[in-house]
């Protein structure tokens, strides 16, 4: 049995129903259904077995001078940290940014996908495509597999013909247009920093600075956050890697271990 | 998840030459949330016996006043310390009142006997002993400790290198575990002195 996905297509294949030709391109993505009765707990439980990644920290933010992306770097499967330095921040192209938070293989195939699809807008129509465009692309195709156990909670940032434009994309099927999201189970304390120290006119050093220091705090109190702070930006001229700054190491910066007066005597205080 | 992993815990515990040495991290946390990083897990009964309480943080704190309880009594009747496979003894027995309703706690003992004669030993949430001569490990990273003391343990290892190796194995461990770390404390016990000292990790 395999998911009819042929309504997602957004214009009728110019080369018919060739599948040689297009080499699965044209074509949405379809994959086969497991042959069980109960789906519903077949994907409830498929889903519990081959969970990973989640518990990220990631944040992106429209400012004068562009968007600012940034995200940790940590994967986890329960207490365990799978590892250290996973990249969350995918470059879709040169001009778009998409974050991950959700299971990791979701996100990764998807963004792939939603990178095919942007590039092949490219070509047909001779311009890049919008922001709005390509998350709509991504919301759509997400939309569709609702209910079946995808995991995605993404954003969408880059430079189009608008300006800068930064959409919040997810597997229930929610896509909101905004200037300021986190998304992911560090989210709740990178807004907080976020929010306290933003401010539209910032210049790109205090952006970056503020994205660092959110993505930092939430690692700090977020368990499944960790690892290497990276941000990056998104201006006129296409994305630019500002920091990959290990947590570690940050904490250190902006903590440094005051050495405390070892022996402190009790002194009487005078007067009273 | 486990009752066990609410607070997130790591605790080691090892055997040099004449001496020994447990160390804990510092992180109380509700689940994924970090609540505080200078919280202690490691107590101690009397100069030459410390106890680390990994699991829930609230039973490993009732626990170890009615550890406490118990020791000073018997200093008041024996008129001196216990030794530590004495301690061991009255841990278990503790455990083992509460069989039908446990506290979720998994204790790490470890002591200076008779002759200076290091003990360490563990025990499940209902009391039952597990004596080593190596390590003893315990927590939500236990199994990142197995892993890390089984390839850094020596055996008779002096004061000061046993000190570096927990260490090492304390923080190599929690870097791969999400409920605990934010830090370390490490405490050397040799015949003479007792060295405590903090550890600086990686705060996520």
């Amino acid at each position: 049995m395999m998911i009819d996905m042929s309504g997602l297509e957004s214009a009728p294949s110019l080369l018919g129903v060739n599948d040689e030709l297009s080499g699965g391109f044209l074509r949405a993505p379809s994959f086969e259904l497991p042959s069980t009765i109960d789906f519903d707990g077949f994907q409830k439980e498929a889903k519990q077995t081959l969970k990973h990644a989640k518990g990220t920290t990631t944040l992106a933010f429209i400012f004068k001078e562009g968007v600012m992306v940034a995200a940790d770097s940590r994967a986890s499967m329960g207490g365990y940290i799978s590892s250290q330095s996973v990249k969350k921040i995918i470059e879709i192209n040169p001009y778009m940014l998409g974050t991950m938070a959700g299971g990791a293989a979701d996100c990764q195939f998807w963004h792939r996908n939603l990178g095919i699809k942007c590039r092949l807008h490219e070509l047909a129509n001779k311009r890049r495509i919008s922001v709005a465009g390509a998350s709509k692309l991504l919301a759509n195709i997400l939309y569709s597999y609702r209910g079946m156990g995808l995991s995605v909670g993404t954003m969408i940032a880059g430079w189009d013909e608008t300006g800068p434009g930064l959409y919040y994309v997810d597997s229930e099927g929610g896509r909101l247009k905004g200037t300021r999201f986190s998304v992911g189970s560090g989210s709740p304390y990178a807004y907080g920093v976020l929010d306290n120290g933003y401010r539209y006119d910032m210049s790109i050093e205090e952006g970056a600075e503020l994205a660092r220091r959110a993505i930092y705090h939430a690692t700090f109190r977020d368990g499944a956050s960790g690892g290497v702070a990276s941000v990056y930006y998104v201006g006129p001229n296409g994305w630019k890697k500002l920091f990959g700054d290990d947590v570690g190491e940050l904490h250190y910066k902006y903590y440094p271990v005051v050495q405390g007066t070892v022996e402190q005597e009790m002194i009487e205080v005078s007067g009273a | 998840m486990s009752i066990f992993e609410y607070n997130g815990s790591a605790l080691v515990a090892m055997v040099g030459k004449n001496c020994f040495a447990i160390a804990s991290d510092r992180r109380l946390g509700v689940q994924l949330q970090t609540i505080a990083t200078d919280f202690q897990r490691i107590s101690k009964i009397h100069e030459k016996l410390y106890i680390g309480l990994a699991g829930l943080a609230t039973d490993a704190q009732t626990l170890y006043q009615r550890l406490v309880f118990r020791h000073k009594l018997y200093q008041l009747r024996e008129e001196r310390d216990m030794k530590p496979e004495t301690f061991a003894n009255l841990v278990s027995a503790i455990l083992y009142e509460k069989r039908f309703g446990p506290y979720f706690c998994q204790p790490v003992i470890a002591g200076l006997g008779d002759n200076d004669e290091p003990f360490i030993c563990t025990m499940d949430s209902i009391g039952a002993k597990e004596l080593a001569k190596d390590f003893v490990v315990g927590g939500t990273a236990s199994e990142s400790l197995y892993g890390a003391c089984e390839s850094m343990y020596k055996p008779d290892m002096e004061a000061e290198e046993l000190f570096e190796t927990i260490s090492q194995a304390l923080l190599a461990s929690v870097d791969r575990d999400c409920l605990s770390g934010w830090g370390g404390h490490v405490f050397v016990v040799t015949p003479t002195e007792v060295i405590e000292r903090t550890l600086k990790g990686r705060m996520d």
